[in-house]
């Protein structure tokens, strides 16, 4: 990775190490009569990764969605840096909140580097106006933005592809390009959505870097992720969600040594468990679904 | 990435027998007889054709191409050429950077179809083959003999998929079509051309120029056209000699070449597009430069709105009337009710602020929704502008704009003691009242087309773009979605609205008819999208050229009549099927809409 050339410089929105950055309290989540999310508490600290991790529809991307102002939460409240999190998602990446998404959100039909420049657009003020006559403020504004952009595609080491467009990038490439992206609003947090998803072992690793090299330019990181092994390699912390309950926070041996955390990967049923039922009629149909076809699907991708 | 087909020609098993070409002559000997064909073509534009002067433009006269023929004469001139490059002649390479065979195919296609159509309504006019000439059967039999000969010259055949025994007869004459339509469809493409080389800049400049000096002529030409006949021909010869053209690889070319120099492009343009009233001699055809140049100018700014933006509005005429009916108020009109007469810079600014109030207060409520609403919302609106100026008559509502009869009898302007209403002898040359206008619009497309470049190349046009391509993402990276649109919209009805100003002065009346959602006449809601999407979304060029289109054809061809809007409704229907990117394609749009292009910056090899 291009990592050793920009770690020096700390992105503006860092802040001192240990302060906390993201504050979320009792945030809950209904939809009608479903509770997605009960009561998660989680705060993240500036210079630190901290993952989320949680078997499927455990309610990660609802929490996730919450944070980011694409859902306003029922109850709780999210604080960012003290101040409460204004409920417009735009609003949220100007207080200094970016982040990915899990199935890639790239403007397809723009170049890479046009990409990273809509990503600017939070930290410049240039409007129509500004646009039409041409100041020298604006070509200053302009030329700083793609140096910025630059520099970010460098860092994420899309550099010399600053012209192709988005949707030519093969995945992985995709993945770093929406990194930079989210980089570019200058964040204090970013947010990361299974950035590993659908990447083979050395773009995993790849990725692993990549995010060091971002907590290392002092901008904190929460990861959702399925991929076990990367989130206990990479994460400060990790937090785990079950049905919409924060079941145990800690360090990546706490977490691993949680046998409450093994049952509720490997499947045994919790006490009361509501979804049981379901889950054991959806395991039958599947089962005779492949007693009788023999087309045994491949479990690698357990979206 | 790219799905080109591998070059495999598929000589090996099957080539024995099959022929090269789509017609089995070998594949020299079509080529000579394009050639030939092409070349005796040009000859025989220079006899008669016809016995009679009957037949508008005169093709009796030996020696002198007249109408049709100058049109063959054209189209075969370019076949001859393109067959002299395909023959890897001296001094012709530059024209066929791409490969001439495609190129060939088309040109010749092109000459043969504005031949047969000339001799075929030769005899229907005046009424059966005997009223042909001697050189009416020479041009034919050239033009058909080159287009076969065209047709034997070799391509790379797709390689028929095999199909399944089981299936029944007709599903084996689908695919068996399925493949024929194919294997057509492959004569005629061609590669597309390497990067043309650096050439030193007064040359490219020169080139430009001479581009811009061809686009005038033709369209030009286009306008001059003085009967239906030739109009269509006119039509023929320019589409099939565009492609040609493109298929050579000359258009991908020059626009390369553009691309280098896009201010002194977008400068001589203009130069050229002030050149066309001195190639008038009256007023007639100044009138339908006015016309277009007032509808092409409406156009571009609907595509800020729907080509950057993606916002879709159905009612964007209503924001031509809004600007046209506030200059029309404060002109001075003896039927507008307000009695004041404002200098013309004042009115322009009455005009795009009523049309700028008018756009927030309808973008406002409907732009925090997304996707069809504001179609239908902008449709309402469109037809409440119209309904309620014709109300708005004393009887049925308040006295503002004289109800259906329309503010009439608006006085002329007068800029700085220039009275645009009157001619004016500058250097020998007479300008006419409707030059004066298409001079003045002009200025106002020159605003209309800085407006579009500057912006949609600015942190406010990628967030346009951003927000058409993904609105979910675009929030995400911190855009306020409802502001940017608000603003769009805004930018789009105000340059409306300033055309209306001048437009409410060139046309002396405005009445409620002149702004529908759709009718036969340009400027209307349905045709000024149609021009933006027949055009090319997000260009500058395609909805001058679409507009252009749309209002020449309705125009030129009288005989469709009635049927103007079928036939507009199909040919919209064909166009989207066949090219959706529009005439001229934006880089983005070509690619949303076939995802088995050549990307322009096409990738290296690491991904693969």
């Amino acid at each position: 990775m291009t990592t050793d050339t920009t770690t020096k410089d700390t992105s503006p929105g860092a802040s001192a190490p240990g302060t906390t950055v993201l504050d979320a309290r009792g945030v809950t989540m209904r939809f009608g009569g479903l509770t997605a999310v009960r009561d998660v508490d989680l705060t993240v600290s500036s210079g630190e990764i901290v993952g989320l991790i949680g078997p499927n529809g455990a309610g990660k991307t609802t929490f996730f969605n919450c944070l980011t102002g694409l859902y306003i939460p029922t109850e709780g409240e999210v604080r960012y840096k003290g101040q409460v999190l204004p409920p417009k998602s735009f609003k949220v990446t100007a207080a200094g909140i970016a982040r990915t998404f899990q199935n890639i959100r790239l403007f397809g039909n723009m170049t890479v580097l046009e990409n990273v420049l809509v990503g600017r657009h939070t930290r410049t003020k240039e409007g129509f106006w500004s646009a039409v006559l041409r100041g020298p403020g604006f070509h200053k504004a302009e030329a700083a933005s793609r140096e910025r952009a630059t520099e970010l595609l460098e860092f994420v080491g899309l550099g010399a592809k600053a012209d192709h467009l988005a949707r030519n990038l093969p995945y992985g490439e995709q993945r770093k390009l929406e990194i930079a992206r989210a980089l570019a609003s200058e964040p204090g947090l970013l947010l990361l959505d299974e950035p590993t998803a659908g990447m083979n072992p050395q773009e995993t690793r790849a990725a692993e870097e990549l995010i060091f090299a971002i907590r290392d330019r002092g901008t904190a990181v929460l990861v959702i992720e399925h991929d076990m092994r990367f989130i206990f390699n990479l994460c400060d912390r990790v937090a785990v969600l079950v049905q919409g309950q924060k079941l145990v926070e800690g360090d990546a041996a706490t977490v691993q040594g949680d046998e409450r955390v093994i049952a509720a990967y490997i499947g045994e049923p919790l006490e009361n468990d509501p979804g049981a039922a379901e889950a054991a009629e959806v395991e039958a149909a599947e089962a005779a679904a492949e007693a009788t076809t023999d087309a045994a699907p491949g479990k690698e991708n357990d979206r | 990435m790219t799905t080109q087909t591998p070059p495999s020609t598929a000589p090996a098993a099957p080539a024995t027998d099959t022929p090269t070409g789509l017609i089995g002559i070998p594949a020299h000997l079509g080529r000579a007889l394009a050639t030939g064909g092409s070349a005796l073509a040009v000859v025989s534009t220079f006899l008669a054709w016809t016995w009679t002067a009957e037949f508008p433009g005169d093709l009796t006269v030996y020696g002198y191409p007249g109408g049709l023929q100058v049109l063959v004469l054209v189209g075969g001139a370019l076949a001859t050429l393109l067959g002299l490059s395909s023959y890897g002649v001296r001094g012709l390479g530059w024209l066929t950077p791409a490969g001439g065979d495609a190129a060939l195919k088309y040109a010749t296609l092109g000459t043969f179809a504005t031949a047969w159509y000339t001799v075929l309504a030769i005899s229907f006019d005046l009424g059966g083959l005997v009223n042909l000439e001697p050189g009416g059967y020479v041009v034919a039999a050239a033009t058909l003999i080159a287009l076969v000969g065209a047709l034997a010259l070799p391509f790379e055949r797709p390689e028929p998929d095999p199909f399944d025994p089981d299936d029944t007869g007709w599903e084996r004459f689908k695919h068996e079509s399925g493949h024929r339509w194919a294997t057509v469809r492959a004569a005629f493409t061609s590669h597309s051309p390497g990067p043309v080389r650096a050439l030193p800049s007064y040359v490219e400049i020169l080139i430009i120029v001479a581009v811009l000096a061809l686009a005038l002529v033709v369209f030009t030409y286009g306008i001059g056209t003085e009967y239906d006949e030739l109009f269509v021909g006119f039509l023929i010869t320019a589409g099939f000699g565009f492609s040609a053209l493109n298929r050579s690889g000359l258009i991908a070319h020059a626009s390369q070449i553009t691309a280098r120099h896009q201010n002194i492009t977008v400068c001589g343009a203009f130069v050229a597009a002030a050149c066309f009233p001195f190639t008038q001699t009256d007023d007639q055809y100044a009138t339908l430069g006015v016309y277009i140049l007032i509808f092409a100018t409406v156009a571009l700014g609907l595509n800020i709105v729907v080509g950057l933006a993606g916002l879709l509005d159905l009612g964007y005429v209503a924001f031509l009337g809004v600007g046209a009916y506030a200059a029309a108020l404060v002109s001075g009109s003896p039927s507008s009710p307000l009695g004041v007469h404002f200098p013309f810079w004042a009115a322009v600014l009455v005009g795009a602020v009523a049309s700028l109030i008018f756009g927030v207060l309808i973008g406002a409520p409907t732009l925090r929704l997304r996707g069809d609403y504001l179609a239908i919302v902008t449709l309402g609106f469109g037809e409440i502008f119209r309904i309620a100026v014709n109300n708005t008559d004393g009887t049925s509502g308040p006295d503002i704009t004289n109800g259906s009869n329309g503010i009439a009898s608006i006085p002329d302007l007068n800029i700085l003691g220039f009275d645009l209403g009157i001619q004016h002898d500058i250097a020998g040359f007479t300008i006419g009242r409707f030059a004066n206008y298409f001079f003045l619009m002009l200025v106002i497309t020159a605003v209309v087309v800085l407006v579009f470049r500057r912006s949609g190349d600015s942190r406010i046009g990628r967030a346009w773009v951003a927000i058409r391509e993904d609105e979910t993402a675009a929030l995400a990276m911190g855009i306020n979605g409802f502001r940017v649109k608000l603003i769009a919209f805004a930018v789009g009805a105000t340059l409306a609205g300033l055309a209306g100003t001048v437009q409410a002065h060139v046309t002396y009346t405005v009445t409620p008819e002149q702004y529908l959602f759709a009718g036969t006449t340009p400027p209307n809601s349905a045709f000024l999208l149609a021009a933006v999407v027949l055009g090319g979304m997000g260009t500058i060029a395609g909805p001058l050229i679409g507009a252009a289109l749309l209002f020449l054809i309705p125009n030129k061809l009288q005989f469709l009549g009635d049927y103007q809007l079928l036939a507009f409704g199909l040919a919209l229907v064909l166009l989207m099927r066949f090219r959706p990117e529009g005439l001229i394609p934006n880089r983005r749009r070509k690619l949303e809409f076939h995802e088995e292009a050549d990307a322009p910056t096409v990738l290296s090899k690491t991904g693969a």
